[in-house]
């Protein structure tokens, strides 16, 4: 079983966000990490691998600064890391990246299984996953929570997906793309010997010529959002207003007048 | 190409989502400004026709109809390959849809079969010299960005749940129904739903008009009984910070925050949740916060509109009560 696992780099959660007087998005001097939502994904791949046997391939489209997710997912336990960029890539939207990505998978050649995380805690449009897999032609299994059965033999999946009313259960043929969320496993902590395997580890870089692709579908060109403008949200106004009383059922009373009259009970 | 506004309207079981319906609210508004219809796309089996009268009282001038045994229920492939079709025979300017689970797959898969943009989770639509502007959060709402689809057409966005109003049905509305025939025949299909666990009980975060929401402070599983009294007593939902998740007291489904859901409701209670950057970044747009915190120094009470230094166990049971009385 060859599975392939996409990642993106993005600024820590933490991370204090603001944009500089040039009007570029500053993350301080927060580390850049593994997107949170991926670690799931690089999980899922290697109990996934260890069940069935196999290889496990992360890949991302991004400049040098994409190692980071590479290395984290490398030092987590994945087997081949790829990144794919080409300064053409830049500003490319979901549309475009998922045209990358889909023509790296096919590059690669035999997966059987793309796992990628729910969405990016960046730009956070929870489109790639839904967008590659229609590029691929596979079944799109998005917000899988559990996958209940891996039938290598039948090359089919079943698997447990979180709607607003509960989870649907869906099988589908291999290969497919399954979109990862939070409670479908714990994601292990990097190793020290997992560390020292990843910083060893060689990272081939795959250009657009080597994944074949068309110019015109990258970047700006290949995109359809643009994204000129970002800006800080105006902060919430000031401290609470704490309600004292002699008791705290007296307290909750107030309490309750006030909640009344601002009309949200 | 004309300049209709096409709004897919999800179901479960016949019924929609309010969030559906704030999607066609905000087509309305588009629609007042530069012309056109409201055309809404609605797919299932059976209650598709009261659904569609809804969709006229909510604002749709027609409404495209298709059912099916393969509509049942919500899968991207037969899904998107009927909305692509609809979509090339009407040619509109702008879909818009909302972002809820489907709504976010149904979105992007939609996008690359008409390769066009899609933009995400908005939270405001402007039109500006003919062009839709869209804001929307980024950085879990730490920053925003303004974000228009110049070239391609058709512009499709996903309308954030909660952020476009609800617009007043007006039962007196009417239009036209256009049946349409599913694409795919069910063998064409490779996903197929095996069956369907609803949540039990309790209201979704997602529409919640009212959170309760519970932190370290609640102490364990067990803790969570006074927040879910409270909740039943204004049907709110239940709503968790992650480190009560993380703890395993709850389940990820009640995760509000950076790496949980984002919400945004009338009123959210947080009770012994100390308010870290990453659980005020999913909740900070809610209308009115009230924190229920032990310690007075905690972050919460930065971003609340009110607050009680109060032992949670002993706030929660007491507002409940007053609240029993008042509601009534």
């Amino acid at each position: 079983m060859h599975i392939v696992v996409c990642t993106k780099y993005t600024p820590d959660s933490e991370a204090k966000m603001s944009i500089t007087e040039e009007g570029n998005v500053s993350w301080g001097d927060s580390p850049l990490i593994i997107n949170p939502w991926d670690e799931y994904s690089v999980e899922e791949a290697l109990l996934l691998r260890d069940e069935y046997g196999g290889t496990v391939t992360v890949i991302s489209m991004g400049p040098e600064e994409a190692l980071e997710a590479l290395k984290h997912a490398v030092a987590m336990g994945a087997d081949e890391a790829i990144r794919v960029w080409d300064d053409a890539c830049a500003g490319s939207d979901t549309l475009a990246t998922s045209y990358v990505l889909a023509k790296t998978i096919e590059k690669i050649g035999d997966a059987d299984l793309v796992l990628c995380g729910k969405s990016a805690i960046d730009a956070q449009t929870w489109q790639t996953g839904a967008a590659l897999a229609t590029r691929l032609g596979c079944p799109s299994l998005m917000y899988t929570i559990d996958i209940t059965e891996l039938n290598a033999d039948e090359m089919s999946i079943t698997v447990e997906r979180l709607l607003e009313e509960g989870r649907q259960v869906v099988s589908a043929p291999l290969p497919a793309v399954v979109g990862t969320i939070k409670g479908i496993n714990e994601p292990r902590y990097t190793s020290f010997i997992g560390i020292r395997k990843a910083a060893k580890m060689d990272y081939p870089l795959w250009t657009l010529e080597d994944i074949d692709a068309d110019l015109q579908k990258v970047g700006p060109s290949g995109s359809g959002v643009r994204w000129p403008e970002v800006f800080e949200p105006p902060v919430r106004e000031g401290e609470a207003e704490i309600v004292e009383a002699e008791t705290v059922e007296e307290e909750a009373e107030i309490l309750v007048e006030k909640l009344l009259a601002e009309k949200v009970v | 190409m004309g300049n209709d506004i096409v709004v897919w309207v999800e179901q479960f079981e016949g019924e929609a989502p309010g969030a559906s319906w704030e999607a066609m609210g905000a087509a309305r508004s588009l629609a007042e400004g530069q012309g056109g219809d409201v055309i809404a796309c609605l797919f299932g089996d059976d209650g598709l026709e009261e659904l569609a009268q809804e969709a006229f009282s909510y604002g749709a001038d027609k409404v495209l109809l298709a059912r099916g045994a393969s509509l049942v229920d919500f899968r991207v492939e037969p899904y998107a390959a009927l909305l692509e079709q609809a979509v090339k025979d009407v040619e509109p300017e702008i879909i818009l849809i909302a972002a809820t689970f489907r709504g976010r797959e149904l979105g992007p898969a939609l996008a690359v079969k008409l390769e066009t943009g899609c933009i995400a989770d908005c939270t405001a639509l402007s039109t500006e010299d003919g062009q839709v502007v869209a804001t929307r959060p980024i950085y879990a709402g730490k920053l925003m960005s303004r974000c228009t689809i110049p070239e391609r057409r058709p512009q499709i966005f996903t309308t954030r749940v909660r952020a476009f109003g609800k617009p007043e049905p007006q039962p007196d509305r009417d239009g036209e129904v256009v049946e349409l025939e599913p694409t795919m025949a069910e063998d064409q299909i490779g996903v197929k739903v095996a069956g369907f666990k609803e949540t039990e009980g309790g209201v979704s975060l997602a529409d919640a008009s009212i959170i309760v929401s519970g932190g370290r402070g609640v102490a364990g599983p067990e803790g969570y009984e006074p927040l879910r009294e409270l909740a039943e007593t204004l049907n709110a939902a239940i709503g968790a910070s992650r480190a009560a998740v993380d703890a395993g007291w709850i389940p990820y489904e009640h995760q509000v925050g950076q790496t949980g859901k984002t919400v945004s409701p009338d009123l959210y209670i947080a009770c012994g949740i100390s308010g870290a950057i990453q659980h005020l970044a999913g909740m900070r747009t809610s209308k009115v916060i009230v924190a229920i915190n032990k310690d007075p120094e905690a972050p919460i009470f930065k971003v609340a509109d009110y607050g009680l230094v109060e032992d949670l166990f002993d706030a929660v049971p007491a507002l409940a009560e007053v609240l029993r009385e008042k509601l009534q």
